[in-house]
């Protein structure tokens, strides 16, 4: 592919230069100041870019169906959530309706591009306006738009609308900072600690998402740091903040994204479907990663080659990103997800140490 | 005022410059109107405070689009030669980057610059100051009938205040700690501390300036060309004879009144909270090891104030390349545009619309989620009168007799990339499916297709199109054509698989994807992307020669070579100042009797008085 792309440049490149050299002679032999028009379209002109356009529809489609063939694998697999199956479907809906409408108005334009192209002594169909025609090209758009303005706001409204008070869910803090994550969980009492930033000094520094020791909601809060576990199948809400700048707190695979804002507490929740090790067992993620493995001892032949150390294997994990351009780190500021099973889950936090450990 | 028609007005100037030569300065040397006002010209006054329309389009031009639109490029090459080779050693970066690539590898923050000084660029000083500049400026005193602009002098100041401001921002990327590098967007708290990145010290600073004066220069245009197109319209041009780019100037340099002043006030309170200690955006910060003093402010207060203009920008960038396609499309087709009313309205409902879907950039910024079902609402309605553009500019091509001159084929191209760009669109405006592919490549892909790639499309059909009006001589069409087909080919070629980067996952702004193995296999696209940009830049080169060789050299323009309906080909081929060497022509119809039956030529300029038996064509 990307030989055949340079030889491409190679000789677009080759023809734009004979192209220069050609119009540079023409300069030469005509300066004189005498109007001419053969700097127009001519009837010969008009047939070869009518064709063009012709094969550039081609082209499009073309362009379209390689993409979505060699790097459909490359998407998201399905979603890890339970309101990333709704926010999916709809997602294909919306493409299927845009993928129709660009194949048919696409179409429409080249082809009448090509069609249509100028010959000398025809006149063209005087044809200002028809009301009826405009009509129909207002209100099927409209129709359209309707129904998938209603989809759409239903949806939002069950994704950000949640029960603030569900005895069940987990509140965890997703707490960001240049250019790292940490999490904090509710411990015992699964309320979170007061906090601000003003308290990050405190202890050493060691209050390292700054809690609020005088209120007792925050003495067995739990902070970590590097990976979060969450169980699968129970509701998490997040409550996201940020010490110094604007992040984004970004969960692709769960369908998953919300603001860090300094100075006020945002929030988002969602199901986790599927633990980690079911994830993996995806097939296609399992494709992926075998992918990304085969790049990678690729790339290690050659870093050792070069007498550098060659890169770890890849196994998939569940990740948090930043989304939001906060700085010379921004392209390197993630935290490890792990959805486990509710067991696991819990032998995981009981080994975690509360905010009290630090207190004393 | 206007006189007789002079048989040797070049005696009647020189006669008129000794005696007038210091009143006033609007003389010129081939016209005999105002001839009591001659004078002669200096260097000066006519090619640098020139006060003449045409002239301070040729600097727009000049200024705006070839030497800010080629550093612009430029810029947006060498990140994405990064982007594709991650951490490699590149000569250039060593030449042009200097102390940002130490042994030719490009530093982080560096990078971050390279892609915020790129859409600055791009969004505010070509595509704004650069298109509206050029051709609101050339276009509506051609087009509307008048001898120049209601002010030259405020149109004079609106050039030299932009010069200004672009001279300022160049500047900052010379400052020792390197330029704004918060993105084009600069959200606080980033771009207000100095702390949280290099580039928010004085390259922040100077950014804040340049878009101050950026903002003033904008203002001065727009309120010229809206008062231009009110009162000056010469007898007949009522406003349904305008002709489009008449209509999407104005309607465009309305909305500019409307939302830049609340950019100017956001970079003003940002300016406070940088210099004076104010707490607009900022609150509860900590930044390394310190606690600031900053209570109380929000920074998406300024995202809402950015995004009031923001949006509208969009619009503002947009909306003219759309004026300009659909004249041009009526032209080459030889055929009216289809539907001129609804064209209208949509312009008029689109810039309405533009004003209230801000929102639609902020889903997920913490704002109450009841306000993004409200811009979802208005957001999705917005394709509707886009629609109904992009259906209009099919039916005008169907059945026409289509003249492709380079101008028509970038008009299409715009067509193309409008409707593709703006498909997605309907994608990301839902607030839903905004969650997940919020600040991805998605959006990149998006909006370089619908308001890069299209806007530039237009201002390409643009320089086409009137170059014989801006310099009296033909552009070389096959050089014309090579231009349009590599850059039609890669600017689909970069922005298509960009979607799927997007859709992968990929957040934007990131400097390498190799920090997450998860991204490896998106390497190989992103060569591919590389591979398509350094082509559409090569292109451009062929444009830029062209350009040049054509100001200079081109073959001599007939008056009218398009056989075009509007005003602006009733003047001579060589510029004079006041446009008509006469009276100022009066309209008799609108602008787009194409191939009317019953007519010997398949157009009929607007200056045709109704013919006897010829009937008024309805629209």
């Amino acid at each position: 592919m990307i030989g055949l792309l340079t030889v491409a440049v190679l000789l677009l490149m080759g023809i734009a230069i004979w192209q220069i050299n050609n119009i540079y002679q023409l300069i030469q032999n005509s300066t004189s100041n005498k109007r001419d028009n053969s700097q127009i379209a001519t009837e010969k002109d008009n047939d070869t870019q009518g064709k063009l356009m012709f094969a550039f529809l081609v082209f499009i489609y073309i362009v379209t169906i390689y993409c979505f063939w060699a790097y459909s694998k490359v998407l998201l697999p399905e979603a890890a959530s339970e309101h990333g199956v709704p926010y999916d479907r709809l997602l294909w809906i919306s493409f299927a309706i845009i993928l129709f409408a660009q194949t048919i108005t696409q179409a429409l334009l080249h082809y009448f591009a090509y069609k249509y192209r100028g010959i000398n002594n025809r006149k063209a169909f005087f044809f200002t306006h028809d009301n009826n025609l405009e009509l129909i090209w207002t209100v099927i758009p409209a129709i359209v738009f309707f129904c998938l303005i209603i989809y759409g706001m239903l949806t939002w409204s069950n994704i950000m609308n949640f029960n603030e008070q569900d005895e069940d869910a987990i509140v965890i803090e997703l707490y960001a900072q240049q250019w790292n994550w940490k999490a904090r969980y509710g411990g015992q009492d699964n309320v979170l600690g007061d906090a601000n930033v003003r308290f990050l000094n405190d202890y050493d520094g060691r209050n390292s998402v700054g809690i609020d020791s005088s209120d007792p909601n925050g003495w067995d809060d739990i902070v970590v740091t590097q990976e979060f576990h969450i169980p699968v199948n129970r509701k998490i809400i997040f409550k996201m903040r940020s010490q110094d700048v604007l992040h984004s707190a970004y969960m692709p695979h769960f369908r998953a994204q919300m603001n860090c804002v300094p100075g006020m507490i945002t929030e988002f929740s969602f199901t986790p479907t599927k633990t980690t090790a079911e994830m993996r067992m995806n097939a296609d993620v399992a494709a992926k990663v075998e992918r990304i493995n085969k790049i990678r001892y690729n790339k290690s032949k050659e870093l050792i080659a070069k007498g550098e150390e060659g890169l770890d294997s890849y196994q998939f994990d569940y990740l948090l990103l930043c989304a939001k351009i906060c700085g010379t780190s921004h392209y390197n500021m993630q935290m490890k997800i792990v959805v486990d099973s509710e067991k696991d889950y819990n032998k995981w936090i009981s080994s975690k140490e509360a905010f009290s450990s630090i207190m004393q | 005022m206007e006189g007789k028609k002079d048989k040797n007005p070049r005696i009647r100037v020189k006669m008129d410059s000794t005696e007038f030569g210091d009143l006033l300065n609007d003389g010129n040397k081939s016209s005999d109107f105002h001839q009591e006002h001659h004078h002669k010209e200096t260097f000066i006054t006519k090619y640098i405070f020139s006060q003449d329309h045409k002239m301070i389009a040729k600097q727009y031009l000049i200024t705006g689009v070839l030497f800010m639109g080629f550093i612009g490029i430029a810029l947006s090459l060498l990140f994405r030669l990064q982007l594709a080779w991650p951490e490699e050693s590149f000569a250039v970066f060593d030449i042009f980057l200097g102390k940002w690539a130490p042994e030719g590898v490009m530093d982080p923050n560096i990078y971050l610059a390279l892609v915020t000084i790129h859409g600055t660029i791009m969004v505010f000083f070509v595509l704004t100051a650069g298109l509206s500049g050029t051709f609101s400026n050339l276009l509506i005193p051609l087009q509307i009938g008048a001898r120049d602009m209601a002010s030259g002098f405020l149109n004079m100041v609106s050039f030299w205040l932009f010069f200004l401001s672009s001279a300022i921002m160049l500047s900052s990327l010379f400052v020792e700690a390197g330029p704004a590098a918060a993105g084009w967007t600069i959200y606080p708290p980033l771009s207000a501390l100095p702390q949280a990145q290099s580039g928010s010290g004085m390259g922040m600073t100077l950014w804040l300036i340049s878009m101050a004066i950026f903002v003033a220069s904008s203002l001065l245009g727009s309120l010229n060309y809206i008062v231009t197109v009110i009162n000056l319209r010469t007898k007949g041009m009522s406003l349904f004879r305008m002709p489009l780019t008449i209509w999407a100037f104005f309607v465009t340099a309305i909305i500019g009144v409307i939302s830049f002043p609340v950019l100017l006030s956001a970079a003003l309170l940002l300016i406070m909270d940088r210099s004076f200690g104010t707490s607009f955006f900022l609150s509860d910060i900590f930044i390394q090891g310190e606690v600031l003093h900053y209570q109380g402010g929000s920074p998406v207060l300024f995202e809402h104030l950015f995004w009031f203009l923001g949006h509208p920008e969009v619009y503002i960038v947009l909306l003219p390349a759309l004026g300009i396609t659909s004249e041009i499309i009526a032209t080459s087709s030889r055929k009216p545009i289809f539907g001129y009313r609804a064209m209208v309205a949509s312009i008029i409902a689109i810039a309405f619309l533009s004003t209230v879907v801000w929102g639609h950039h902020m889903f997920i910024s913490g704002m109450n989620p009841f306000l993004g079902s409200v811009f979802t609402f208005t957001t999705l309605l917005i394709a509707i009168p886009s629609a109904v553009k992009a259906f209009n500019y099919i039916t005008t091509l169907w059945k026409g007799n289509l003249q492709f001159n380079p101008g028509m084929l970038f008009s299409i191209g715009l067509v193309s990339t409008f409707i593709t760009g703006g498909l997605t669109g309907i994608i990301l405006g839902d607030s839903t499916l905004d969650i997940n592919i919020h600040d991805t490549y998605f959006v990149v892909a998006h909006f370089h297709l619908v308001m890069g790639i299209s806007a530039l499309y237009g201002l390409f059909a643009g320089v086409y199109h009137w170059f014989p009006k801006l310099f009296g001589r033909m552009m070389n069409k096959n050089l014309g054509y090579i231009h349009f087909w590599i850059t039609a080919i890669s600017a689909y070629g970069v922005f298509f698989p960009m979607h799927f980067i997007g859709m992968a996952g990929l957040p934007r702004r990131y400097y390498t994807n190799t920090a997450f193995p998860y991204f490896d296999d998106l390497a190989d696209i992103n060569v591919v992307i590389t591979l398509f940009a350094l082509l559409a830049g090569a292109a451009q080169l062929v444009f830029l020669y062209n350009f040049i060789a054509s100001m200079f050299f081109g073959k001599v323009a007939e008056q009218n070579p398009w056989r075009s309906n509007t005003l602006e080909w009733t003047t001579p081929v060589k510029h004079l100042h006041g446009n008509w060497p006469g009276k100022i022509p009066h309209v008799h119809r609108w602008a787009y009797d194409y191939s009317k039956p019953g007519q010997k030529e398949d157009f009929v300029s607007q200056i045709v008085p109704i013919g006897e038996n010829e009937e008024i064509s309805e629209h």
